[in-house]
């Protein structure tokens, strides 16, 4: 019994990656000066404050049995709306920011309409989505737009001291609490046990009379939310709007929501374990800079490796899973899979 | 009227309308469009032009097509594409005089080999380890472009080697070289899928896995080479990209081109839940995009901001394809009829 509760294909995901990130850390620690410190932990969150968001909004969606392959390009559409906006048209930052974050939600909720209403597959919405925000970006400049507003140069450069002399900074205090926000929402509300559900069995989920139209527009508008959420982040550290920003960063953000330990096939997840995921891709990209002489494209190729080493694990676990279940003693119902 | 109903069953005929249409608002609002005339023995105009940009997306098509009929997508494509060339330039090397590092032919034929290996690598992902094609084509779409830039060394090559501009610069009998490879290759395509019982085994697989597997047939085999067949026709594809620019960059060869690709296939008549498929419909789509990216060029428009009408005709595309949106808008038309 204790052994079926340590090989539980739902925790053991998540402690693997506990443990490769240790182990990371350790290896970073052992193998270069100045590596261990809490300031270099910190900076992780610092440093990828604008994926950690983005992986909020795209593990909701891959709970729910989706995929949202549009976040990328959406980020750089929201960099460019308020470089463009603060710079271009000088409105206030007060003004831009809502207008971005409604932007992006609005299109996030256009593309789960599309989704939901005609039951079309979202993958090739959302990369029609991909291409789409990235296409907006040449149609708001085929520049890069520098950024010298006040109010964005001051979050910019601002440091918040936690413990003694460490700090984090504003986008990192904004990806915290969006992380608390979405582990009270997915364990806590309806909306988050309904996502579960859907991912799940979606047919399930409506003979069970949740609501599951309402609840997986409610999803993809999430996620462009947590996308628009994530350019205006992202222009605190770049502080100018580029149409080729978050190029490629959709994989980063599946990669991390995986690497946390969410099925892909949906059903399985955690926000805390998407926060480790994001944690582990953050301490790859931190290795490859200590260690000099690689190409900042090994990042890449790594995080390929690793999105495919998880997805082997997750099919290891369910073919386990579908073994199990065969005996009586062992089987589960469903809906167990979906809490947590 | 009954032959006009039956002329609209054969699929080949709305792609095939679609481009007449194109072709003839054309004909009204772009100059010199259908101009062609003979230089040099060669034919130029619009129109050639046409044919010869569209070459890289056929081929790209071809493969793609026997892809979605298994129910997959590979949208690595176009970063094999971005492999393929960059793998010919570091072999070929950027010597000025135009001294190959490796024979012409060898570079080639390893170029392929590496296509096809991704291909492979694709295909076992999906079939043998059961993961989700988008997933699976997902890595290499974002690890490709990290693997083209190693290859590079993030820099472009620019080839001097003159025999390998007749690939995507040369002529035959008055038509570009690429047209007969695009020809070649659909040929053999057509053969081995509709002279042999291999294409129906592909449909099979699209429509019914289960079904296909208790029938005899082996689909894992099948997809494995489908998604094979894939990569071998993007290095086919990024060979001839490569060689009409005559330089290899992993960054920009072949982006987007996945798009275009599966745009072309979708256009054609395939569909994106598989099944039947079209591979001369598929050529058509091709041929569709790229009248209208020419449209688009004409009109002095940032070729950037094609994107967006591109996905745009993705979105209505999948829409029409949708059952669900046909029956709505069925239901629609009747009510309207109704009350009339």
């Amino acid at each position: 019994m204790i052994r079926r509760r340590f090989i539980n294909p739902r925790t053991l995901p998540v402690l693997v990656t506990l443990g490769l990130f240790i182990a990371m850390f350790a290896l970073g620690s052992v193998a270069f000066t100045g590596f261990f410190s809490a300031q270099n932990f910190l900076n992780l969150f610092i440093d990828n404050a604008y994926l950690l968001i983005l992986a909020v909004g795209m593990t909701f969606v891959i709970i729910s049995g989706g995929i949202d392959l549009s976040v990328g390009s959406m980020l750089a559409l929201s960099t460019m709306i308020s470089a463009s906006l603060l710079e271009k048209s000088h409105v206030s930052p007060l003004i831009v920011i809502p207008v971005v974050l409604a932007t992006g939600t609005a299109l996030g909720f256009f593309m789960g309409y599309l989704i939901q209403t005609f039951n079309l597959p979202p993958f090739i919405i959302t990369l029609a989505g991909l291409y789409l925000a990235r296409g907006l970006c040449y149609v708001v400049s085929i520049d890069t737009i520098g950024i010298t507003n006040d109010f964005f140069r001051t979050a910019a450069h601002a440091q918040l001291n936690v413990i003694g002399a460490n700090f984090l900074s504003p986008s990192a205090v904004i990806a915290l609490v969006l992380v608390v926000i979405g582990v009270f929402v997915s364990r806590f509300t309806k909306f988050g046990r309904t996502v579960y559900a859907i991912g799940g069995s979606e047919q399930s989920a409506i003979l069970m009379g949740l609501p599951v139209a309402r609840t997986k527009i409610a999803i993809y508008a999430l996620s462009g939310f947590c996308s628009a959420l994530a350019g205006i982040v992202f222009t605190f550290y770049t502080l100018s709007g580029y149409a080729l920003d978050g190029k490629g960063m959709e994989l980063d953000t599946i990669a991390a929501v995986v690497i946390g330990g969410t099925l892909l096939t949906g059903g399985v997840g955690t926000i805390l374990g998407t926060v480790l995921g994001v944690l582990v891709y953050g301490i790859i990209q931190v290795l490859i800079v200590f260690q000099g002489t690689l190409n900042s494209w090994w990042t890449r190729i790594v995080i390929g490796f690793l999105v495919f080493v998880f997805c082997v694990l997750q099919r290891l676990f369910e073919a386990r899973k579908n073994v199990t279940a065969v005996k009586p003693e062992s089987s589960r119902p469903q809906v167990t899979q979906a809490s947590g | 009227m009954r032959w006009l109903k039956s002329l609209g069953r054969v699929k080949i005929v709305w792609p095939l309308v679609a481009l007449g249409i194109l072709l003839l608002f054309n004909l009204f609002f772009t100059p010199n469009f259908f101009h062609v005339e003979v230089k040099a023995g060669h034919f130029y105009g619009n129109l050639i032009d046409i044919l010869k940009n569209a070459a890289p997306i056929m081929l790209l098509a071809i493969g793609l097509t026997l892809v979605i009929a298994t129910h997959g997508i590979d949208i690595s494509v176009g970063s094999v594409v971005a492999v393929s060339a960059g793998v010919v330039a570091m072999l070929l090397g950027g010597d000025l005089g135009g001294h190959a590092r490796y024979p012409l032919a060898v570079a080639m034929i390893a170029a392929l080999l590496v296509s096809s290996a991704a291909g492979m690598w694709n295909g076992m992902l999906v079939s043998r380890i059961g993961m989700q094609p988008i997933i699976a084509t997902l890595i290499l779409f974002v690890a490709g472009r990290g693997i083209a830039m190693v290859t590079t060394n993030a820099m472009v090559i620019w080839l001097y080697v003159k025999p390998f501009a007749l690939l995507g610069q040369g002529y035959l009998f008055g038509l570009p070289f690429s047209l007969y490879i695009v020809a070649a290759l659909l040929l053999l395509t057509f053969l081995v899928t509709r002279r042999t019982a291999v294409g129906l085994f592909i449909e099979a697989v699209g429509i019914n896995p289960t079904a296909t597997r208790f029938a005899g047939i082996n689909a894992r085999n099948i997809i494995f080479w489908v998604y094979t067949f894939s990569g071998f026709c993007a290095g086919v594809s990024g060979l001839i990209v490569a060689s009409t620019v005559m330089s290899a960059d992993g960054n920009n060869a072949g982006n987007l081109y996945e798009l275009d690709a599966i745009l072309a296939v979708v256009l054609g008549g395939t569909s994106l839940n598989g099944g039947k498929f079209y591979l001369l419909g598929s050529m058509v789509g091709a041929l569709i995009i790229q009248t209208l990216t020419t449209t688009i060029y004409a009109f002095n428009v940032a070729p950037e901001i094609s994107q967006v009408v591109k996905a745009m005709v993705v979105w209505g595309v999948s829409l029409l394809q949708s059952q669900d949106f046909r029956s709505r808008l069925a239901a629609m038309f009747s009510r309207r009829e109704a009350s009339a």
